[in-house]
């Protein structure tokens, strides 16, 4: 299986796990990013994902190979699910192996947060009310706003969102 | 530039379509803004025209640019036939 994907069907947990299965290396970490039922204090029922492809496909290329210089030559598998998804149904699932287990969650974590952080994937809310949002995670929601004011300046909290698995 | 040349082989704008996404895309109802810059633009220049131009809700929040398929800075310069997308604080995960 190509390694790093886009994908419009369910996370293939298992296969992920193949892919960086070397006999060398004592330890493989997986994460899985599910939808989870609630955001910010409102009811979730879906999220929708959406990417400019040809970029994103680059960027987890990039991601991979960054993890493997960085960590040892750990081995990396990632698939990013695009449509919509409904609680419960895994959003991104990523595999790090290396001979060790530091490596491996090093790994791991590095490419977690760089994929968060700069691969031009976008998530729309489907609310339990029927409105919908697409995600911007740089905003101060009302919540943390509120939050800010009471506690007199405080920093604006970072907020996790749903599909992280946090 | 030499005043013969001929007027086809004398790049005096920058023709782009911008590629827009989610927010973006659902806001203008639309996935591609044609823009026509002077020669020698900057990606702040785009980022001027897009205000003057009326757009400065999708310059709202963490605005970054794409130039053919790698976030740019400020000051790349915009070419004809470059691919050029506005890519609004990402979510994936």
């Amino acid at each position: 299986m190509r390694t790093l994907h886009l994908v419009r069907r369910p996370i293939a947990a298992d296969r992920l796990l193949e892919a960086v299965a070397r006999d060398g290396h004592g330890a493989s970490t997986l994460f899985l990013g599910v939808v989870r039922d609630h955001n910010d204090g409102r009811a979730v029922q879906g999220i929708e994902y959406a990417a400019y492809e040809p970029m994103a496909e680059r960027e987890l290329a990039a991601i991979a190979a960054e993890a493997g210089a960085r960590f040892g030559g750990v081995q990396v598998a990632l698939e990013h699910r695009l449509g919509v998804l409904v609680v419960g149904d895994a959003s991104v699932g990523i595999a790090v192996s290396h001979a060790h287990r530091a490596p491996a969650l090093d790994g791991l974590r590095y490419v977690v947060e760089e994929l968060k952080r700069r691969v031009p994937i976008w998530k729309r809310e489907h609310y339990a009310d029927g409105t919908r949002e697409w995600v911007d995670p740089t905003a101060t929601t009302p919540a943390a706003t509120a939050a800010t004011m009471a506690a007199a300046g405080a920093p604006a909290r970072s907020h996790a969102s749903p599909g992280d698995g946090s | 530039m030499s005043p013969d040349l001929a007027p086809e082989l004398a790049p005096r704008m920058v023709r782009l379509d911008l590629l827009l996404f989610a927010a973006h895309a659902e806001r203008l109802g639309r996935t591609e803004l044609p823009v026509e810059l002077p020669a020698g633009a900057t990606v702040l220049d785009l980022r001027h025209w897009l205000r003057d131009a009326g757009h400065e809700a999708l310059l709202a929040g963490q605005l970054r640019v794409a130039v053919n398929q790698a976030m740019a800075d400020d000051g790349c310069v915009l070419r004809s036939g470059d691919e050029v997308a506005l890519i609004p604080p990402v979510a994936g995960g």
